[in-house]
């Protein structure tokens, strides 16, 4: 006869993390812990000139100052910020000019996360910006577009080769004293991606950059900056798989996005970092920081996530509504299984006038994980006509998990319209024994229903996104649904 | 096709089926009639596995072998067909979505290949222009925000999709206007064929009059009481289930 639902979802939670592999390559390592030599020591690893030193520096005298934010609805041993390594590269024999002279253990290693650094993605029309660990390896397409005036590079070659709009930027959206993770980052980021697309440009590929976390013991500190001129568009991927660890790698980034007048941005995340085993050992920290701004009028910024990793997410991609008749939107799934923790949610900070945001949300907790959304729309005086749609969904699978909803409002505009809606449901038994009847497995069912939930907020994803949404969606609940 | 032998059924104690004999030939309609709470639906449910339902005593038999062993989804793999009476809404999930999964489900089952999109594509076409369905069905999530009636037309085609070897409708004509009864006792008699069976549940004879049944079976308080031809189902529409309470 049919198992139980119950058993069922335990056996979820038996499933293993699929990316877990670890590659041998040799690491350029900084000493542990964080000091201003350490930060000295990045800055110096990177050539970096003075004024990029004296931000990192300012950026740790300032952490020093602050506290771990306790308001999120997780739970995590203290971290300790002086075990942890904070720089991390992978040896470079030479300066590289083909893929040929990659690391063929570090190509493999892309090959297993079915990254392909060739020219299939030309053909694909994706440009890649490849992140292991803390160096940009190899870039593609930089020819391409830079025939539009596109710059799609690391930061780190930002920093030598665009100056200027590094200086114009950097910190604008996202301030180094915005909150305790963002000033560590500030001060000890090791590499990202930087975008520039000049006006009136319409990005001609997807710009997607895969972040990977390698070595042990390492946080990771990626920084990136997105910046669309007027009337200019870009649509951004950014893919995270990490090999399976032991001990929980403490990660915290930086994404800052301007989209100056008639300018549009598309920025879409799939996240698989290390959720930890089913007891709830090991696993990424993850603690964002990201953050648009629609500075010129009609300008768009639009945020879409599909979160399946990390024992501990803490990530509020958000969009400050500064010019008048710009948009934000927020799509997220997450999904939280075993012992993972998601505090994630979205920020609409309506300034200008007839500032329109949209929030959709959709929570999936399963075993014993728990599962929040926090929100905050906001609408200042001066704003009039701002209007907000949030919806936020959660969907329980068996019953050791949580769902969470804080939903903040703050309106000082009578003429603001906000919207908020909000549903719990579980899988029924049901839909599940309806989908068996036509012959389709537990898991399969699962999968099914899971993405059907989803599907709002899949379809704002690029079309290979997607696909690997979705079959990471039901890779997380493996075993916990038909 | 289905053979059915002294089956006893409980839920949570309480006995409901009580020694239930059934013979189910391929290529015959059998239609079940009975009051409300007599046990067809849990019949029903038992024949397709599922779960909450203890089987005390008996066997279930298709197709030479027995079922009472096998997941719900094994069942369906073997080409058992349920048509629900209250057909359950998956939002998000189109039907062809849905289908494509229940079919490669099924063929996978058998150690076949998926279906390639083409093939399945094409007879998704036919069975709806068999079944004079609207073009727009398939796109839909599965039956939300379906009416009654679309709710039973749907169960019909993914009957028509699914081919199974035995199709149980489990009150398919309840909530039906005239048209939509037309319609779905159509699909029923083109998708007839010598080598599959249809059981028919429904409380009314209405049904009766477009689907044509070889056989009739009243169940009456967890027995089957009464079988017979269609005139049997004619012979209760005219003197109504008290005939067989006095009876039985």
């Amino acid at each position: 006869m049919e198992k139980n639902q119950n058993n069922i979802l335990e056996e979820v939670t038996t499933s293993d993390y699929k990316y877990g592999f670890h590659t041998d390559i040799e690491m350029d390592l900084a000493a542990v812990g964080l000091s201003e030599d350490t930060v000295r020591f990045i800055s110096a690893k990177k050539n970096e000139p003075e004024w990029m030193l004296e931000f990192r520096l300012q950026s740790y005298r300032h952490w020093l100052t602050l506290t771990e934010p306790t308001w999120a609805h997780i739970h995590h041993q203290a971290i300790k910020y002086q075990d942890i390594i904070y720089y991390a590269a992978p040896k470079r024999k030479k300066e590289l000019t083909s893929l040929d002279e990659v690391d063929p253990e570090l190509l493999e290693t892309f090959k297993k996360l079915g990254i392909s650094l060739d020219e299939q993605k030309k053909l694909s029309g994706v440009a890649v910006d490849a992140v292991i660990d803390s160096v940009s390896v190899k870039t593609t397409f930089t020819d391409t577009l830079s025939k539009y005036g596109v710059i799609f590079c690391s930061f780190s070659d930002a920093v030598q080769n665009h100056p200027d709009l590094v200086k114009q930027y950097m910190g604008s959206v996202v301030p180094s004293h915005d909150n305790f993770f963002a000033a560590l980052n500030s001060a000890v980021f090791s590499d990202g991606s930087f975008c520039y697309i000049p006006k009136g440009v319409r990005c001609p590929v997807e710009l997607s950059t895969y972040f990977r976390i390698n070595a042990a013991n390492t946080g990771q500190f990626e920084r990136t900056l997105i910046i669309a001129d007027e009337g200019a568009y870009v649509s951004y991927m950014e893919g995270c798989t990490a090999p399976m660890r032991d001990e929980n790698q403490l990660h915290a980034a930086i994404v800052e996005i301007v989209a100056m007048k008639d300018a549009e941005v598309k920025y879409s995340t799939v996240q698989n970092w290390y959720p930890g085993n089913k007891k709830g050992e090991g696993g990424i920290y993850n603690f964002v920081t990201k953050r648009g701004i629609c500075k010129g009028s009609h300008s768009k910024i639009s945020w879409t996530q599909v979160e399946t990793g990390s024992a501990i997410t803490w990530k509020y991609p958000s969009v400050v509504l500064m010019g008048d008749n710009s948009i934000g939107e927020f799509y997220s799934v997450a999904v939280t299984n075993n012992f993972q923790q998601a505090d994630t949610g979205s920020k609409m900070i309506h300034l200008g006038k007839n500032t329109k945001s949209t929030i959709i949300s959709k929570g999936i907790s399963a075993g014993q994980s728990n599962n929040s959304y926090r929100g905050l729309v906001k609408v200042i005086k001066r704003a009039e006509n701002a209007r907000n749609f949030s919806q936020c969904d959660s969907l329980l699978l068996g019953d050791k998990c949580g769902a969470h909803t804080f939903p903040y409002i703050k309106a000082e505009n009578h003429t603001s319209i906000i919207e908020h809606e909000a549903t719990t449901s579980k899988i029924s038994d049901d839909q599940l024994f309806y989908c068996k009847q036509r012959g389709i497995s537990s898991e399969s069912a699962i999968g099914l229903i899971v993405n059907g939930y989803a599907k709002e907020v899949l379809m704002h994803l690029p079309m290979e996104f997607a696909v690997e949404a979705q079959k990471l969606l039901a890779i997380s609940l493996e075993g916990s649904v038909g | 096709m289905l053979s059915i032998r002294n089956l006893k059924v409980s839920i949570k104690g309480k006995e409901i089926l009580k020694g239930i004999n059934l013979e189910v030939k391929a290529g015959e309609v059998h239609a079940i009639m009975g009051p409300n709470g007599t046990g067809k639906s849990t019949l029903a449910y038992v024949i397709a596995g599922r779960e909450g339902y203890e089987v005390t005593e008996g066997e279930i038999i298709f197709k030479g072998r027995n079922i009472l062993d096998l997941s719900p989804e094994e069942r369906a793999c073997e080409g058992l067909f349920l048509g629900f009476q209250y057909p359950v809404e998956i939002p998000g999930v189109s039907i062809t979505n849905f289908l494509r999964t229940a079919i490669n489900e099924q063929r996978k089952y058998k150690g076949l290949d998926p279906v390639p999109a083409v093939e399945f594509l094409a007879k998704m076409e036919e069975k709806k222009q068999l079944l004079e369905l609207q073009e727009k069905l398939a796109s839909r999530s599965v039956n939300e925000g379906f009416s009654g009636g679309e709710k039973k037309k749907n169960e019909i085609f993914q009957m028509a999709m699914l081919e199974p070897s035995l199709a149980i409708l489990d009150e398919t004509d309840s909530g039906l206007d005239i048209d939509a009864l037309r319609i779905v006792a159509t699909g029923v008699n083109k998708l007839r064929r010598p080598d599959n069976a249809t059981i028919v549940i429904t409380h009314y004879q209405r049904l009766l009059e477009y689907i044509i049944p070889d056989v009739v079976h009243v169940l009456f308080d967890g027995r089957i009481v009464k079988s017979g031809g269609k005139e049997l189902a004619l012979l209760l529409e005219e003197k109504g289930y008290e005939w067989i309470r006095s009876e039985s």
